[in-house]
């Protein structure tokens, strides 16, 4: 486990951070990183829970190893909007109340945005298309389906 | 101003003292204190709502804390829907009582008169003579002293008439979201405390395994390796990282050596096996007609009556897993201070019962339960008594190998998969006799099936999982059934809701349990509504009625009538034959009022069946009597209802005769964004009728529909749930025609 500065481009900013460079992304940003949005559901990229974006793809980052993201734009959830600043995505989530738990809703978001990125006006089964990855045990997805479109008829500026 | 006491609503008789419940500080922001936990159904939004209409504050001065055992009231478990009905009713009566107590107050400061003060109004936390003066009279913040509310509850104030409120009828937003959509919030998952370890437990890899031998030293030499713990079969480790500890697991894992019996039952013949079993059976229930005795469905008798004839069928449901989409986590610490009388252990937790774990980890500790202290904090939407406990008690094991730091223990998904308890197996009978003018005349209803509770806290013997495992075992208890007062377990719905001149209801609790069970979302109602629903869409397609119209007839409960009514009308499902339909598409209709006294939900579904089913669409109209939060009411009776199709058409735990086989997401599948059905809700406004919970009204009415919609599509009868692709192909096989 040879420990190895490595150079990222994360949520815009030039970052560098010094670990196991085979060490998962997702436990990188948690553990040496301390951005705790990107969640951990199973480990074993099934239930998109810790879908981040890379290079405008979203990617589960626990199956994706610390060097395959060098040089690479990262976005993870704690880049897509901030406080007062929210993404038209976030918006359109509390406007639509659209959740129960939570748990699923940052991995939701990124892939949502992925979409809205490269496809500003999605039809409604594109959306779940893409959603497809994600797993919500309590149920909200009409209701996030329907922030999606919501969130693009605002017109998402991406 | 004297009003005769009204009797203490909900919780508040148990915990009666004010204070308990709410605290107002000098800046005029109020803490609510429930015992009561956000399972991600949105309570806290309720109960913030219900006290800042109580008050007449607003709602952003209003926070709630999480439960913990040290302070707010204790509330037991937050289970059965009644979180609304509980907690909600207690803290509107304990928030009208701080209003009078607040108003007295500042009627003393301000030297008012009796009149006066009957007539101060409140705005905004704000006091002010209501006689066209104005005349400010200070405010909950100015007025605020802890003294005040330390008072047991009397009785004597009312709430708001429902005419008065100002929130309820607005859709309040959730007050946890902006954090969520941030990705800010703190789930338990992410709690990092100072000094915190990580902790990994190899759990045994079948129910029944026992642990030959482990080589700990492997494990204990690895980077970051803070400790190894080993008692019995229990097998663990602690960290300095989780990484760390992701790495060490795995070489723990190929470290232990078990012996695993074969204990499982066959997962294709769990109805036969269900009832080979060891039974404890008892009658729930039964409704005499008249001097013919009991009723006893399809006797000679009853059969022998002229015209009227006898209809039996079977049903079940195979275990089911809660399959949360965080695995179970906690975090532990021991405290052994130089100069502390005693130890202290300190829990955080995710459980729904934050009073009965701590009681099973005494047990399992052996200390008193005042030297445990327990927090609850969120973790992943819970639906059920699922690893939360089980994963407090293995991260208690372990923080007691490192005294002094905090032990963050995570179950991995595998975990959460096979070691949580399930939701039991069930098998159905029905039987009924229709006279001869087409009304049932006699119906009898048997459930098989292991108990639906097998909480901690409830009998001497802790039920977590590491207790039977530990080199003092605790012997392994069976699940039980509450009482049916309290709602049931097994045989929860399975008394009809209908006007049936005679019934009776046998209850076969299975008391071998190969597969640890608890309660599962709606327990036994799931399985008992899809069974009796079933069974009337086949008793009226065989008497030529239409569904509707038959439930109708025997339906004397006028709410019932009108959520059925109501959700044939959303469907269109009069019309739904005027138009020629597409191949393998079909409608199906069920009911029922949740536990025969809680919410009313009727529900209709539309299939289209082929290779598979897919549902396309379900219309629920639900009477949840007085609403608090009309958009949180709808979210809960979607979320059930997509969650129910889940269950239907896609789950099942896998396992062969030694281990569980379905422990990824990969082996348990569950719905995916592109499968799931569009909904439309109807709520039925009764807001003089008292609060019933949302949570589990669909669960039973939304199975049913699906199986009755799938029978009119394609003419197959499944009677057995999940509604799979090779369920469907068996049973066309066996049913030709």
């Amino acid at each position: 486990m040879a420990k190895r500065r490595v150079s990222l481009n994360l949520n815009g900013q030039a970052t560098q951070v010094e670990c196991d460079e085979n060490k998962a992304l997702a436990y990188v940003l948690r553990e040496d990183l301390g951005l705790k949005g990107t969640r951990l559901g199973c480990g074993q990229a099934q239930c998109g829970s810790c879908h981040v974006m890379l290079d405008g793809v979203s990617v589960p980052a626990c199956d994706t190893p610390l060097w395959a993201v060098e040089n690479k734009a990262i976005v993870t959830i704690e880049g897509l909007g901030r406080p007062g600043a929210l993404h038209a995505l976030q918006q359109a989530f509390i406007d639509e109340q659209a959740a129960q738990c939570g748990y699923c809703l940052s991995g939701i978001l990124i892939s949502a945005a992925a979409l809205l990125a490269r496809c500003p006006q999605p039809q409604e089964a594109q959306v779940r298309e893409a959603l497809d990855p994600h797993l919500c045990r309590c149920g909200a997805h009409n209701r996030m389906v329907r922030a999606v479109l919501r969130a693009a008829a605002a017109g998402t500026g991406a | 101003m004297s009003l005769d006491p009204v009797p203490l609503p909900g919780s508040l008789q148990a915990n009666r003292r004010l204070s308990q419940w709410l605290r107002v500080h000098a800046d005029g922001q109020v803490t609510v204190r429930t015992g009561k936990v956000d399972l991600g159904q949105g309570i806290s939004t309720a109960l913030a709502q219900i006290a800042a209409e109580e008050l007449d504050v607003p709602m952003a001065r209003v926070s709630v804390q999480p439960a913990s055992t040290w302070q707010g009231p204790h509330e037991g478990v937050t289970a059965g829907s009644m979180s609304v009905q509980d907690s909600g009713g207690a803290l509107r009566q304990v928030c009208a009582e701080a209003r009078a107590i607040y108003l007295d107050a500042a009627a003393r400061r301000y030297r008012l008169t009796a009149a006066q003060r009957a007539g101060l109004q409140v705005l905004d936390g704000a006091f002010t003579t209501g006689d066209g003066a104005g005349v400010a009279c200070g405010s909950y913040g100015s007025l605020a002293d802890d003294f005040l509310l330390d008072v047991d509850a009397s009785g004597a104030a009312r709430p708001k008439p429902v005419s008065a409120h100002r929130l309820m009828a607005a859709d309040v937003q959730r007050i946890d979201l902006p954090a969520k959509v941030l990705g800010q919030a703190d789930f338990i998952q992410d709690l990092t405390l100072p000094g915190q370890l990580y902790g990994r437990v190899a759990h045994p890899p079948s129910p029944g395994a026992v642990l030959l031998e482990v080589a700990m030293d492997a494990v204990a030499a690895m980077p970051g390796v803070v400790a190894t713990v080993r008692d019995g079969s229990f097998i663990g480790l602690v960290a300095s990282s989780e990484h760390a500890a992701v790495a060490a697991l795995h070489t723990l894992c190929g470290a232990a050596r078990w012996h695993e019996p074969a204990t499982l039952p066959d997962m294709h013949a769990l109805p036969a096996y269900l009832r080979a079993q060891p039974l404890d059976s008892s009658l729930t229930g039964e409704k005499t007609s008249d001097a013919a005795g009991p009723g006893l469905a399809c006797s000679a008798a009853s059969v022998a009556a002229a015209g009227s004839r006898c209809f039996k069928a079977s049903y079940a449901r195979p275990f089911l897993a809660h399959a949360s989409i965080a695995p179970s986590c906690a975090v532990a610490r021991y405290r052994a201070e130089p100069g502390e009388a005693a130890t202290r252990v300190e829990v955080w937790t995710h459980s729904q019962g934050i009073h009965n774990l701590r009681a099973d980890l005494a047990l399992i500790l052996g200390l008193p339960a005042a030297q445990i202290a327990v927090q609850h904090l969120p973790g992943a939407g819970c639906y059920g008594h699922n690893g939360a406990d089980d994963a407090a008690c293995d991260a208690v094991l372990l923080a007691r190998a490192v005294v002094g730091r905090p032990v963050h223990l995570q179950w991995t998904r595998d975990d959460e998969m096979s070691c949580a308890p399930f939701g039991a197996a069930m098998a159905v009978d029905l039987q009924a006799v229709v006279d001869a003018e087409g009304r049932i005349s006699d119906w009898q209803h048997d459930v098989w099936s292991t108990g639906h509770s097998m909480r901690p806290g409830r009998s001497g013997t802790p039920v977590l999982h590491a207790a039977a495992l530990l080199e003092k075992p605790f012997a392994r208890q069976v699940a039980i059934n509450m009482p049916l007062a309290n709602g049931g377990g097994a045989e929860r719905n399975a008394v009809p809701g209908y006007d049936f001149a005679r019934w009776r209801v046998n209850n076969h609790r299975v008391l071998t349990m190969p597969l640890r069970t608890s309660s599962l979302r709606s327990l036994g109602a799931h399985c008992n509504v899809f069974a009796a629903e079933s069974f009337l869409d086949e008793i009226a397609g065989q008497l030529g009625v239409d569904p509707l119209v038959f439930r109708l007839r025997h339906l004397g409960d006028e709410r019932g009538c009108a959520v059925l009514n109501a959700a044939a009308a959303l469907a269109g499902w009069s019309g739904r034959h005027a138009h020629p339909r597409p191949e393998g598409a079909g409608m199906g209709i069920a009911y029922a009022r949740y536990k025969n006294t809680g919410a009313y939900c009727a529900v209709v579904a539309a299939v289209r069946a082929g290779i598979g089913v897919r549902v396309e669409q379900l219309w629920i109209a639900a009477d949840l009597g007085l609403v608090v939060n009309a958009d949180g009411a709808c979210n809960q009776l979607e979320g059930g209802a997509i969650q129910t199709v889940s269950w239907v058409l896609k789950e099942a735990v896998q396992f062969d005769r030694t281990r569980v086989r379905s422990r990824s997401w990969e082996d348990y599948p569950i719905l995916r964004f592109s499968e799931v059905p569009k909904v439309q809700l109807q709520l039925l406004s009764r807001p003089g009728d008292k609060s019933l919970g949302a949570g589990e009204a669909t669960n039973g009415p939304v199975a049913a529909a699906i199986a009755n919609a799938v029978a009119d599509a394609v003419g197959l009868r499944m009677r057995q749930m999940p509604l799979s692709v090779d369920a469907l192909r068996q049973t066309a096989l066996a049913e030709p025609g």
